[in-house]
């Protein structure tokens, strides 16, 4: 790895190669006043795939800004060539997902006075996912999730071809649309985070929260509960609630989609009773294979396929 | 849409490369480790009280000599030849040689071992499974629970009608605790109200369970069409949203129970008539 450190760059405290006196960095910062006022400092996760490690960053501290801004004033002044994502700074387009302190967050929605003062704040890329530069990651494993997932499959419309449901049919739902895919509940489940070699069998709760949204729909009749045991690795999550915590819009990712999702698999396929209603009211339920029919990517490996 | 399953191939999925950020355990400064540290003493407190409580196999009964009838929910309903004179219990197994409470806390302990609440607590402070948000994982491998044994955490939904069965014996116990047996017929005394504390929290615990919630109405998808699904549905998603106080309270509640009648049955302190 090697971060261009151009002209004007303050890394306080890094390798050798990337050092650069503070004070220099002080001096030529348009932001900072010449009596060295109060500063704050970023540890921010400088690399590539190659490797990579912190750099920090010493600037001047703004009241109400947010980690975002400052980083942007990193990139302005010291590391023109500091690679981040971002978009709307409003905390609804889920660009600026990192980890602040160790805890994903959303550096727009991150105010500076809201975490411990005295120490730098240490910014890194999101664990999870490949990282491409710096703070920017290749977060496609998410889209290859939500392209093996099969999609609203509505029942016939009325007589006058209008579908028509309930509010209180689809209010559920509506929780799981704020999902604004910033992945941080992704990042932090430790299925994937800590045990790469489940990625390839694990939706992970942003898909189970489609998935339940799906599922609860009034008007879908595909019934994914067979594919979700098989395929989405609903039961490698251990419930440990670490995507509700992480999670920007507060949704109840575990207690309204995962463990609901979880009872209906039981409903499906570990429930002796549910079983027995099955074959004696004769109703069926769909295969993994017949269910993901749809899905623009059905075939996904897994256990079974090896 | 045309294509069939048959007709339809697998497409590639590439996954992997380098991670972001550094390989440490965590990159956490605040004190993470609080929550899943309380979490283990407390529950190991509550396995090393319970597993002395349920060897003691004595004191468990505060009976009519004391012109009071309490029995502690660690032993009731108290089955066996052996439980003291007075206990409740109609069925009587003779075969059976140690502690009554043994038969009696699997049941209720099944509920809390596979509660979606308790899998978060343990999995968290025990196995490590994480410790915490953002921190790495105790073990190299993980399977969740996808195999025996811990794919037997899709029978919670039993556990609960058993649970159930507990809970109504224990009320039963709370209304006999108004009981005071030589002493003028009926009365309330503090034993009374730990009694019917216990049983009170016990159901709410109950009713808040996610499997209570999925079967009220949680798996229904046009409410519109179940009323009255619907209605139980809002009735219980707020309890099931404090379903971790309620588990931590009940817990408590109920050791402090079996303490408070463990005290007066063993004659260390009296049990006050309140009215």
């Amino acid at each position: 790895m090697s971060p261009d450190t151009t002209a004007g760059a303050s890394p306080v405290n890094q390798d050798v190669s990337l050092q650069v006196p503070a004070q220099a960095h002080l001096e030529t910062h348009p932001g900072l006043s010449p009596d060295g006022g109060p500063s704050v400092t970023l540890s921010i996760w400088r690399g590539d795939p190659g490797g990579g490690a912190f750099v920090e960053y010493q600037m001047p501290a703004i009241e109400g800004e947010v980690v975002l801004d400052v980083v942007h004033r990193v990139q302005a002044g010291p590391a023109p060539d500091l690679a981040c994502r971002w978009n709307c700074k409003a905390g609804k387009c889920g660009s600026c997902s990192a980890e602040i302190n160790g805890k994903p967050g959303l550096m727009c929605m991150t105010r500076m006075d809201q975490l411990p003062q005295g120490v730098p704040v240490v910014v890194a890329p999101l664990r999870t996912f490949p990282v491409i530069r710096d703070l920017v990651t290749d977060v496609s494993f998410n889209y290859t999730m939500a392209r093996q997932l099969p999609p609203f499959a509505p029942r016939p419309a009325g007589p006058d071809g209008i579908y028509r449901m309930m509010q209180i049919d689809v209010e559920r739902g509506q929780e799981f649309r704020k999902c604004i895919e910033c992945f941080m509940c992704q990042d932090v489940c430790h299925v994937i985070r800590d045990h790469e070699e489940n990625k390839a069998f694990y939706a992970g709760p942003r898909m189970f929260i489609r998935y339940m949204e799906l599922e609860s729909h009034p008007l879908d009749t595909n019934d994914r509960r067979e594919l979700i045991r098989r395929r989405t690795g609903l039961s490698l999550c251990n419930i440990t609630k670490c995507c509700t915590e992480v999670c920007p819009e507060g949704i109840h990712i575990t207690d309204n989609a995962i463990i609901p999702l979880k009872e209906r698999v039981v409903d499906a396929s570990y429930d002796p009773v549910a079983w027995l209603g099955r074959k004696i009211l004769r109703r069926t339920k769909r295969s993994a294979a017949e269910a993901a029919a749809d899905a623009p990517a059905f075939s996904s490996p897994t256990r079974e396929d090896r | 849409m045309s294509t069939t399953v048959e007709q339809m191939k697998p497409i590639p999925v590439t996954l992997g490369g380098a991670r972001g950020g550094p390989d440490q355990r965590t990159l956490r400064r605040d004190r993470w480790w609080a929550n899943p540290s309380t979490t283990f003493v407390f529950l190991t407190a509550f396995v090393v009280y319970t597993t002395w409580a349920v060897f003691q196999n004595a004191y468990y009964y505060v009976g009519g000599a004391a012109h009071r009838d309490l029995i502690s929910p660690f032993y009731s309903p108290c089955l066996t030849a052996s439980c003291v004179p007075g206990a409740h219990g109609g069925l009587v197994i003779t075969w059976w040689m140690i502690s009554p409470a043994i038969l009696t806390l699997g049941g209720p302990l099944s509920f809390r071992f596979t509660c979606y609440y308790y899998r978060k607590a343990y999995y968290r402070s025990f196995w490590q499974s994480p410790p915490g948000c953002g921190v790495a994982d105790g073990h190299a491998r993980y399977t969740g629970e996808t195999r025996f044994p811990l794919i037997l955490q899709n029978i919670h939904r039993y556990t609960w009608f058993i649970a159930l069965i507990f809970n109504v014996i224990l009320t039963i116990d709370a209304i006999m605790a108004f009981r005071l047996p030589g002493d003028g017929g009926i009365g309330v005394s503090i034993g009374t109200i730990v009694l019917v504390l216990n049983a009170l929290l016990l159901w709410v615990y109950s009713l808040s369970c996610h499997w209570c919630r999925h079967l009220c109405g949680g798996n229904v998808n046009r409410f519109s069409e179940h009323p009255i699904r619907h209605r139980l549905w809002k009735l219980l998603s707020p309890l099931n949203h404090y379903h971790m106080q309620f588990a931590w309270v009940s817990l408590t509640w109920v050791a402090l129970a079996d303490v408070y009648v463990r005290l007066v049955a063993s004659g260390w302190i009296l049990d006050h008539k309140l009215f």
